[in-house]
């Protein structure tokens, strides 16, 4: 009897606990994920239909980027050779933020539809893009099949 | 010569691994014992000859050509050696073998030391497989250049150079903690004399690995220039599995040890924690993800780390399903006792360590069924981050250390809350007192509170116990409590440490970044930084532009030098903070790039890190405690070293061949 008992709360335990957890990770997973686009996607969506926090990958395209509001606000556009997506980031991103190379931005829109940043990826290597960015380029020139771009995306390397 | 002297060496270890599994498995005895040692040897020469290539810059070795350049002064050369996929798996395989030499040493002969050296023979012989046949180190080039590529200069750097070494210590260590488990299950010995063994080896191991997390940590708060320290990137999220799975074990196997329950949970967890780890593995090395440390994108090492993932972790828990029915029960206990806290603390840290695989590998999964057009593209496609983990593991750390100083306080099958309560009602009120303090100055954020809360209950009740150890002897009797009480009573105190500093370092934390001209000055949360100007520096093998910026605080100043570094092999660049210390938290000072629209201005970014010492201070007690616990076992061992006389509790049961071996 006393054994049944003791496996019994050991069971309620972990039952109790198993729940709570799933339970926790569902509200985590609703909440707190963000989906990857490239921007061709939001270009046939429109980003007004974005609410939640999106990751948006691609390369920063060569001569946009700019510093606003007295340096303090850093603006590019991502772009994957067939549309772009200005993004504005406040602060300083990481080393490998340049014109020319792959990056992903990950926030919301606002009414403008400029990508506000939370984060900013990229990867710390000079010749690696980072894999989504990568991806969402390669899409983005096999979808419209131009000889032009695909040469335009390079595998990357390491 | 010397790289094909360590391809040798790493052949010979591939051999002397097939002799100790194969032996280790079936006689047992001295031979398997001296081969284990023997690999243990060579994989250490092969580490070195690799090692010698990088420092003496021959670049007819592939390896050295892609990572090592004659400008990098002599300690990255080293670090250039392992901060790769091919040399760290060499320094994967050099420390799997070095646990099977050491256990050489270390452990008392008999069938358990045996069967746990071929058994970890059998992953060293694979692992060295690995390393030979699909990513050698040792290649060479027909048409050697005359210098390399360098190693990343982000990881030029003393705290990540020694990263690795710790980290596979720990990671790889779970290894033979796995492999004496298999041994126990192959011998039908799962009992109290196999968890006193094994304990050891699960202590060491999880220690190593919270240094190893640790000074990942820290390196990338310093080093990548944004003052975070975790990220809830995949590959911190591999390693952190690992470490959470191996803290339960190091719980358990005290029940396991003391009172000889909770064995075959023990034997799983064991199980688990390596798989864990050999996932983290292949996470890192198949190129799956998108992170700073994926440095190999080669699908054929991936799917040959999945395939032996799969066998190592199928086998093994194959073998546990087998002989767990065998696996005695242990005695009775009530909820309220000593072992139900430790089931407690076992069921949350196991549930922690699930949340967190869930976090890291559905986006995985997903992606993958969105490659092959099980579900759309779009949905397939999702980054799972820090607000998630957060929502999930806080309030598991949270409950788990409520109970922290209560499960302290317990005695063994059954306990009385009562008085426990009762004397510590003390540390409930401090607690209690200090959240609210903290939460008055920290803006009545609801989880800062709780945080505080919860850390100083910790703190307080912990010390409260220790207190309560000393007993009527009171403080002269404090060297002559056990090592383990020390041990545990410091690791928990650091975990109260960690906890207050996380959450005051992410509640509290700000950072601004000011446009600053020469002799212009910025004011931030009452500190002053005035920006005297860029000068130009020559490294070894950098240049900087380096910033004076003269940091007013009431009565002191001082300059401080951030700088940017420009690395022209690797044609990169990275960002040197300055830190200042204070007694509440760090003062964070990155130089940025050049304004643009506004000549002569640069871009700073000044960031308070409150507490953040408290974080790394946390852990490093954390890793002494349970270095700690570890000392306490060899010297209580120490007088009984005289192993050949020693009755081992299992000699019964030895079979004669290992014995004549």
């Amino acid at each position: 009897m006393r054994k049944r008992s003791q496996r019994l709360w050991l069971i309620g335990a972990a039952a109790g606990l198993v729940t709570g957890a799933v339970a926790l990770a569902v509200v985590g997973l609703q909440g707190a994920v963000a989906f990857f686009q490239s921007p061709s996607d939001i270009a046939a969506k429109g980003a007004s239909s974005y609410h939640q926090s999106i990751r948006v990958g691609g390369l920063i395209e060569v001569g946009s980027q700019k510093h606003g509001d007295g340096g303090k606000l850093l603006t590019f556009s991502i772009t994957d050779g067939k549309h772009t997506v200005p993004v504005v980031y406040e602060g300083i991103p990481p080393d490998m933020v340049k014109e020319g190379k792959g990056v992903v931005a990950e926030g919301k829109f606002d009414a403008s539809g400029t990508l506000v940043a939370t984060r900013v990826l990229a990867k710390h290597d000079e010749n690696y893009m980072p894999k989504e960015a990568y991806d969402a380029m390669k899409r983005a020139a096999e979808s419209e099949g131009s000889a032009a771009d695909s040469a335009y995306v390079k595998e990357p390397s390491t | 010569m010397i790289a094909e002297l360590g391809h040798l060496l790493a052949f010979l270890a591939l051999a002397t691994a097939t002799g100790q599994a194969v032996l280790g498995l079936t006689t047992g005895g001295e031979a398997p014992r001296r081969l284990a040692v023997a690999t243990g040897i060579f994989a250490v020469m092969a580490m070195v000859c690799l090692i010698i290539s990088f420092v003496r810059l021959d670049f007819s070795v592939a390896l050295a050509v892609d990572h090592a350049h004659s400008q990098m002064p002599l300690i990255y050369r080293i670090a250039a050696a392992w901060g790769n996929h091919e040399g760290s798996m060499l320094l994967w395989c050099m420390v799997m073998s070095g646990y099977g030499a050491a256990a050489a040493f270390f452990m008392k002969d008999g069938r358990l030391r045996d069967r746990a050296l071929g058994v970890q023979g059998l992953l060293t012989l694979g692992s060295f497989a690995y390393l030979l046949f699909v990513s050698s180190p040792f290649t060479r080039l027909i048409d050697p250049p005359f210098d390399g590529g360098g190693l990343n200069p982000l990881l030029q750097d003393p705290a990540v150079a020694f990263h690795p070494p710790f980290l596979y210590t720990g990671y790889v260590g779970m290894s033979f903690v796995f492999s004496i488990a298999a041994a126990g299950l192959i011998n039908g010995e799962i009992d109290r004399e196999w968890a006193r063994r094994v304990r050891p080896w699960a202590l060491f191991a999880w220690s190593a690995l919270t240094i190893g997390i640790s000074l990942g940590a820290i390196w990338a708060y310093y080093e990548l220039g944004w003052g975070g320290y975790w990220f809830w990137d995949p590959v911190e999220n591999a390693s952190f599995m690992p470490w959470l799975v191996g803290a339960a074990v190091i719980h358990s196997l005290i029940v396991t040890e003391k009172r000889g329950g909770m064995a075959s949970w023990t034997v799983f967890l064991c199980v688990l924690a390596f798989v864990l780890a050999m996932l983290g593995t292949f996470l890192v090395r198949s190129g799956v993800m998108t992170s700073v440390h994926a440095f190999a994108v080669d699908p054929t090492r991936g799917i040959v780390l999945l395939v032996g993932l799969g066998i190592a972790g199928g086998a093994a828990l194959s073998l546990f399903a087998w002989r767990a029915p065998s696996i005695k029960a242990g005695p009775e206990f009530d909820p309220v006792s000593r072992e139900g806290a430790l089931v407690l603390n076992n069921l949350f840290l196991s549930v922690a360590a699930a949340l967190v695989l869930v976090g890291t590998v559905t986006p995985m999964i997903l992606q993958w069924l969105g490659e092959v057009g099980v579900i759309s593209r779009e949905s397939a496609s999702l980054s799972i981050g820090e607000p998630y983990f957060q929502l999930t593991l806080a309030p598991m750390v949270a409950v788990l250390l409520c109970f922290m100083p209560l499960a302290q306080a317990a005695p063994w099958r059954k306990a009385d809350l009562g008085p426990i309560m009762k004397w510590l009602t003390p540390a409930a009120v401090v607690a209690v007192l200090a959240g609210i303090v903290a939460m008055a100055f920290g803006g009545w954020g609801i989880w800062l509170g709780f945080g505080v809360l919860v850390g100083t209950w910790v703190i307080f009740g912990v010390g409260l116990d220790f207190v309560r150890r000393l007993g009527p002897g009171g403080a002269g009797r404090v060297f002559r409590l056990p090592l383990t009480v020390w041990g545990m009573a410091i690791a928990h105190l650091g975990m109260g440490f960690f906890v207050i500093g996380a959450t005051v370092e992410t509640a509290t934390r700000t950072e601004r970044t000011f446009p600053l001209s020469q002799g212009e000055s910025a004011d931030f949360e009452g500190w002053s930084f005035e920006f005297i100007g860029v000068t130009s520096v020559e490294g070894p093998n950098y240049t900087a532009l380096r910033a004076d910026i003269k940091v007013t605080h009431g009565n002191t100043t001082e300059i401080i030098q951030p700088e940017q570094r420009s690395y022209p092999v690797a044609r990169t660049s990275t960002t040197e903070v300055a830190i200042r210390k204070t007694l509440t938290g760090d003062v964070y000072v990155a130089l940025g790039d050049q304004v643009r629209e506004q000549p002569g201005a640069w871009r700073i970014r000044i960031a308070r890190h409150p507490l953040i010492d408290w974080i790394f201070g946390g852990a490093a007690l954390i890793a002494l405690g349970g270095f700690l616990s570890l000392a306490a076992r060899v010297r209580r061992r120490a007088p009984t070293t005289t192993p050949a006389t020693e009755a081992a509790p299992v000699a019964g049961s030895v079979d004669p061949a290992s014995v004549t071996a």
